[in-house]
């Protein structure tokens, strides 16, 4: 089957920004009045990658590895130095309406609501701007209300409500012109689990309900894992990896991991693998992945087993994985 | 029930298109209801704001019509009475002055509020203009108790002809406007640097002499009466005011209107002119 034509094309795409640098103390300061000293600082080198309608990518990488200057790139807020990026066919850097009405980029970080009044209102200015017309207001408005079940808590100011509560509100805000793209910087960054797992329950159930396209950074695995089948890892500005969430255990983790249960748990395992935990009947081993199905064997022959789970590590140690070999690099 | 699939997805519709115009009143209109909104919810706060600015124009009544009683009843054939007229709508025009300063561009830029509006497609000018313009509204409403106990206390000489109302009515907006697009050109001088402060200064000090602020500016000499024809500061502060309280002929309060249109004009030239450079600089340093 021919694949669309992606939504968002990213190609070679670069941002160097210049950042001032000085000594501390008295004399750099006398010395950079008559010579003013730059380093060009490579925020994103020579990125490339594809999404098509519908997908939800996660964009993965440490913190100062180019996540944010990436999305203000696609969003429009920041020029590339040099490269070339379309999204819903526009270039963003123009910031053309029609490209404006048609995004959203959300920042877990900031806050767009008017501060001192109650979302609802908040949302109507939004509908003055995005050009909404009336019904549809009504019904999208009231069909985030019940999903992300805001109730009451949309009469109430913003400044009177919790983190979460605000951050709900700031979606269902971000979200009422019913974009086709979503930009997501953190969306669920500071926020209790029962928080973070109704956000990204929303977000799934926006993705269903509108095929819109999503990218999403997160340094919550949960986030990823739940919404997310594809990911782009980037560290340093370049791609590590993109692909697969699943093809990214077996591309970078040279282990995996085995939970036993048995009879008696104070038998000791260490002849099989590496003993990472134990509580009760329950040993935890890490084992070499191609020795995998050997100790399982080996266990499941030598050993009164209960039960056996083999699994491929947290996704948070893959990662972790990912971003020291290309140190090591 | 959809799954995400790299099958193409019903895409949603974007919006029918309203007219231009109409979205753009609907949006002045929204915004200056929350505005409203908000300001009466802090209504002591306000209140309290607008009586902490009532010292400078008592302070510069007193002193006038101090000068005036002391030869023999008037300043230039200004009276106590003139001079009460003129600081007590001072104190109005001082208000719908009231703009988006310079300095808050460097919170605006760090805090992440102008990112946040270049994300949406309508230009930023609008929100500042509708949401300080909403601020106004309520500020007139709560500045009639004010106007009315200056009245009693200092006894204005004022009677102004309905055509003297209905252009300062228009006036006082025209005022707001210019004073508006002045400072949105100064404070876009932060993306080029931060220190916009002093740059600030220099214009407020020009500002205070060439407006009418500190003294109507028939009592100035006649040379700084012609430069400041020639600048926007008059349209700004002393034509409002004179407009009506100075009984001026129609073709001057015609004239002083089609200044304000122009100056209007200019700035919004000049705004949409900066804009651009100014978000191409910011674009490319980013924040």
């Amino acid at each position: 089957m021919a694949h669309p034509s992606p939504i968002v094309d990213v190609a070679d795409l670069r941002k160097t920004f210049k950042v001032p640098e000085r000594e501390a103390g008295l004399r750099a300061s006398l010395r950079s009045l008559v010579r003013r000293t730059t380093r060009q600082v490579k925020a994103v080198d020579g990125i490339s990658f594809a999404i098509h309608p519908g997908e939800v990518v996660g964009f993965l990488g440490p913190n100062g590895a180019g996540k944010t200057t990436t999305l203000k790139m696609l969003s429009g807020l920041l020029y590339p130095t040099s490269g070339s990026v379309t999204v819903l066919g526009h270039t963003p850097s123009r910031r053309e309406k029609d490209f404006l009405r048609r995004i959203t980029l959300v920042m877990g970080n900031r806050n767009q609501l008017e501060w001192d009044l109650p979302a609802l209102d908040s949302f109507e200015l939004n509908r003055a701007i995005y050009r909404i017309p009336q019904e549809e207001f009504r019904r999208t408005r009231d069909e985030f209300i019940e999903l992300l079940d805001l109730g009451d808590l949309v009469r109430k100011p913003i400044r009177n409500l919790s983190l979460g509560e605000r951050m709900k509100m700031e979606i269902a805000g971000s979200l009422l012109h019913r974009p086709q793209v979503l930009f997501l910087d953190e969306p669920t960054i500071g926020l209790d689990v029962t928080m973070q797992k109704r956000i990204r329950s929303f977000i799934g159930e926006y993705n269903r309900r509108h095929g819109a396209t999503v990218l999403l950074t997160s340094h919550y695995m949960a986030d990823v894992e739940a919404l997310c089948r594809r990911v782009v890892v980037i560290h340093h500005g370049r791609i590590l990896f993109d692909g697969e969430l699943a093809a990214l255990s077996h591309q970078f983790a040279a282990y995996k991991t085995i939970e036993v249960s048995l009879e008696d748990g104070t038998v000791d395992l260490s002849g099989y693998g590496e003993v990472v935990g134990r509580e009760g009947g329950r040993v935890t081993l890490r084992v070499p992945k191609d020795d995998t199905s050997r100790v399982t064997a080996r266990l499941l022959n030598d050993q009164p087993v209960k039960d056996l789970l083999v699994e491929d590590p947290p996704i948070e140690d893959v990662i972790e994985l990912v971003f020291a070999q290309e140190v090591v690099e | 029930m959809t799954t995400r699939t790299s099958l193409e997805p019903p895409v949603a519709p974007p919006p029918p298109e309203v007219s231009r115009l109409r979205s753009l009143l609907d949006f002045y209109l929204t915004s200056t209801r929350l505005a409203i909104i908000r300001n009466f919810q802090y209504r002591v706060a306000n209140y309290f704001y607008m009586i902490g600015m009532l010292a400078e124009p008592i302070m510069l009544l007193v002193v006038w019509s101090a000068v005036a009683r002391s030869r023999g009843g008037s300043v230039d054939g200004l009276t106590p009475g003139d001079f009460a007229a003129y600081f007590i709508v001072w104190t109005l025009v001082r208000q719908m002055n009231i703009a988006f300063t310079p300095a808050a561009w460097e919170w605006r830029i760090r805090e992440g509020q102008l990112s946040g509006w270049l994300l949406r497609p309508i230009h930023p000018i609008n929100y500042d203009l509708a949401d300080i313009g909403g601020w106004k509204v309520a500020v007139i409403v709560m500045w009639l108790p004010i106007a009315a106990v200056l009245t009693v206390i200092f006894h204005p000489t004022l009677h102004p002809r309905l055509v003297d109302v209905l252009v300062f009515a228009v006036a006082i907006w025209g005022a707001y406007a210019i004073r508006s697009l002045a400072l949105w050109l100064l404070g876009m001088v932060t993306f080029w640097t931060t220190r916009v402060g002093a740059i600030f200064e220099t214009y407020f000090a020009a500002e205070l002499i060439l407006s009418g602020r500190i003294v109507p500016l028939k009592l100035m000499p006649a040379w700084v009466q012609r430069l400041a024809n020639f600048l926007p500061f008059k349209w700004t502060f002393g034509y409002p005011i004179e407009s009506l309280v100075g009984r001026l002929p129609i073709a001057q309060l015609v004239g002083g209107l089609a200044a304000q249109a122009l100056w209007i004009a200019v700035g919004s030239g000049l705004v949409a002119l900066l804009w651009r450079r100014a978000i191409r600089r910011f674009s490319s340093v980013g924040n």
